[in-house]
């Protein structure tokens, strides 16, 4: 990237990430299945072996548990990794080095081990991949104390949220959705640094806030534009952070709109939207002025033909629905 | 959801102006619906009390569809209840609900950030209309109230030109497709009924003095009792004669369309109470404040154009009536009396009929009737 502004893609702002990661500290590597030689299965790691070399830029056997849990040996040992898992769904196999090892061991040690792991995985639906490629999971993540868990949505958190997972002493989780990786835009060069703590209002508005991350954010800007065109102000709240939730940003917008709709490519039932949902109701039930909406993903496994995946996932039309619901009209 | 037409399959409840646990009885106005024809009150043939709504406002169901439980009048330990819809229609199956929706309605809900608001302010919940999911009073509903404001009025939407012009688009085309009329026409000397008319109105106040208009529906009125076969509705099983008379009264709207309200039991009005409830309808056709029984259920329409109009006017029936008698305008011509040309005032009377449901000849017969009654508008 040069100075000044430049048209990039979100794909390219990754790359970028990980490529400045890989210059400013000889500590970072990166390591997963075709991550080198075929460039990422998202294209995003393009160009970085002939770079950096098979040292620093790492093919790994199709085995998430047995490199997830190289990776956590290599943070405990004062490397900082960063392990790419093609997608989430392929992560449930690396569950027990996540859940059971990077997320306890600083806890179990009494705080004598650190494990500075970061792990990047694309998630979400959209690219008819089907049912075993197109889930989002980052919910469940979210669950797990002892887990960072980061959602770029934007170009510039995905130019430099890596960098800010990668000072975090404890494990952390970027999941990149799919359908992010080809948007592009204009970054200019003095952006960034950003924080991995804080969530953000995307829109500013008074009516109903609508609280989304990842990738139902664009669809979640989209519906407060057509929101906008009949006389509703709606405020979208980009988490940006699932775990931990800033209930701050959060509360504050709602107690502002006295409405929320949650937008949540996940599913609904024991999801991260009933979480925000909970919390609401906990903190701001006296400042609503109707119950807390959800726009989810339909409860069924991703379908594979195009138009039962888009019907499954949540789309404008219906965040502009939910939120016209919220204010009764 | 009461049918307020052929053309209506479903509408909107804009408000209930009942709560559960409220005495009700035959004539009272419980709730407003939105329709092709306007937001028109819903009124109710039932006694009793209301037990619970079924349908919340700001929802749209097919037309049919129970309102609300109504328990029977008699306090007995097995009430009846009875569900609200003024004409059953056929039987509509209810849209399965999309999410877990909170239970029905009972008292008016009022959102958490108003309660807290109406307490810290000190004001009374009873009385205010909630603007929020569902009618909940919402926070900006108490500071409306607290700015003195006062209860937001239940707005009802206003009259939409085009959706009436849709519904009349469609019930006309129906008509012309299905209905094979026949057209009848003949004059009808006023000399009577205008002297009397002018004998009548010339001790009253303005208010209270009769126009033509009553004198030709009483007299249409009169006439349906000697001719059934022009009072009903074309049904799937043929000519059905209609429990009462009540003539729809084609009333123009400004700025376009046309509503036919039910006078009900026209026949039964004195001149008075007939003139008194055409006066009324106008008003409230105005202003778009119908009742659901007055649309629902003419048995024959009467198109009366009035002064400063047309001599002639061959209607279209409304289906699934049989019979529409148009009135023209009044006009002073000559009249051939006992062999001498004179001056007169006279009216064309026609009639539109439906060649199902009955003959020319009987047609004929029946705007003879009219005209002999109005050639005694003191028995009228």
């Amino acid at each position: 990237m040069t100075n000044g502004v430049c048209e990039i893609t979100y794909r390219d702002a990754v790359r970028e990430s990980i490529r400045e990661a890989l210059l400013a500290d000889q500590r970072v590597f990166l390591m997963g299945e075709d991550v080198g030689r075929y460039g990422g299965c998202y294209a995003v790691t393009k160009g970085l072996l002939d770079e950096f070399g098979s040292d620093r830029i790492r093919d790994t056997p199709l085995s998430e548990s047995a490199f997830v849990g190289a990776g956590i040996g290599a943070a405990l040992g004062g490397m900082r990794p960063i392990v790419e898992i093609m997608t989430v769904n392929f992560s449930l196999l690396a569950l027990d080095q996540i859940v059971n090892n990077a997320a306890t061991i600083r806890h179990m040690s009494g705080g004598q081990f650190e494990v500075p792991l970061v792990i990047r995985m694309a998630t979400g639906a959209g690219r008819q991949l089907a049912a075993q490629h197109s889930h989002s999971l980052e919910g469940w993540y979210a669950h797990i104390p002892g887990l960072k868990v980061v959602t770029p949505a934007t170009l510039e958190d995905a130019r430099f949220m890596l960098a800010a997972a990668l000072v975090d002493p404890n494990p952390v989780l970027i999941f990149e959705h799919v359908m992010l990786y080809n948007r592009s835009g204009l970054l200019s060069a003095d952006e960034g640094p950003v924080d991995i703590r804080s969530a953000i209002v995307r829109r500013p508005g008074k009516h109903v806030t609508l609280v989304t991350y990842g990738g139902t954010l664009f669809k979640t800007l989209d519906a407060a534009e057509t929101l906008a065109k009949e006389g509703v102000e709606a405020e979208v709240v980009d988490l940006r952070v699932l775990r931990p939730l800033d209930g701050e940003t959060l509360l504050a917008s709602v107690r502002k709109t006295r409405r929320a709709v949650i937008v949540d490519e996940g599913w609904r039932s024991g999801s991260l939207s009933a979480e925000i949902s909970a919390r609401i109701m906990e903190a701001a039930f006296w400042d609503l002025d109707a119950p807390v909406g959800r726009v989810c993903s339909a409860e069924v496994p991703i379908p594979y033909p195009h138009h039962l995946e888009e019907a499954a996932l949540p789309q404008s039309a219906a965040i502009v629905a939910a939120a016209k619901a919220a204010l009764g009209a | 959801m009461p049918s307020l037409g052929a053309d209506m399959e479903a509408g909107t409840l804009v408000e209930w102006l009942k709560r559960p646990g409220d005495r009700i009885k035959r004539g009272d106005i419980v709730a407003v619906v939105e329709t092709q024809k306007g937001a028109i009150e819903v009124d109710i043939f039932e006694e009793g009390v209301i037990e619970r709504w079924l349908v919340e406002p700001g929802t749209t169901v097919p037309v049919g569809t129970p309102l609300a439980l109504i328990a029977g009048a008699q306090p007995a330990p097995a009430a009846k209840v009875s569900e609200v819809a003024a004409i059953p229609a056929a039987q509509v199956p209810v849209a399965p609900s999309r999410v877990e929706q909170p239970p029905a309605a009972g008292p008016a809900r009022v959102s958490p950030a108003a309660r807290r608001l109406a307490a810290n302010r000190g004001i009374a919940l009873d009385g205010l209309t909630g603007s929020g999911p569902g009618g909940a009073i919402v926070s900006a509903d108490i500071e409306r109230a607290a700015t003195g404001g006062g209860p937001r009025p239940a707005a009802p939407k206003r009259l939409d030109l085009a959706e009436m012009r849709r519904a009349i688009a469609a019930a006309m085309a129906h008509s012309k497709r299905e209905i094979p009329h026949y057209y009848l026409c003949t004059t009808i000397e006023l000399t009577r009924s205008l002297a009397w008319l002018q004998e009548t109105n010339a001790t009253r106040p303005p208010a209270q003095r009769l126009l033509l208009a009553a004198l030709l529906l009483k007299a249409v009125a009169r006439a349906l009792g000697e001719a059934p076969e022009f009072n009903g509705f074309f049904t799937a099983e043929g000519f059905k004669p209609g429990a009462g008379i009540h003539i729809g009264t084609a009333i123009a709207i400004r700025g376009g369309g046309l509503v036919a309200p039910a006078i009900r039991d026209a026949d039964k009005l004195s001149l008075d109470e007939l003139m008194a409830q055409l006066r009324d309808l106008v008003a409230r056709v105005r202003c778009g404040a119908l009742r659901s029984s007055e649309l629902s259920d003419p048995t024959i329409t009467v198109t009366n154009l009035g002064e400063r109009s047309v001599e002639t006017v061959f209607g279209v029936i409304y289906p699934p009536q049989v019979a529409l008698v148009g009135f023209g305008m009044p006009v002073e011509r000559p009249w051939a009396v006992a062999g001498e040309v004179v001056a007169r005032r006279l009216i064309t009377a026609t009639l539109a009929a439906d060649h199902r449901a009955s003959d020319g000849h009987r047609g004929a017969q029946f705007l003879a009737l009219i005209d002999q009654r109005l050639q005694s508008p003191e028995a009228l």
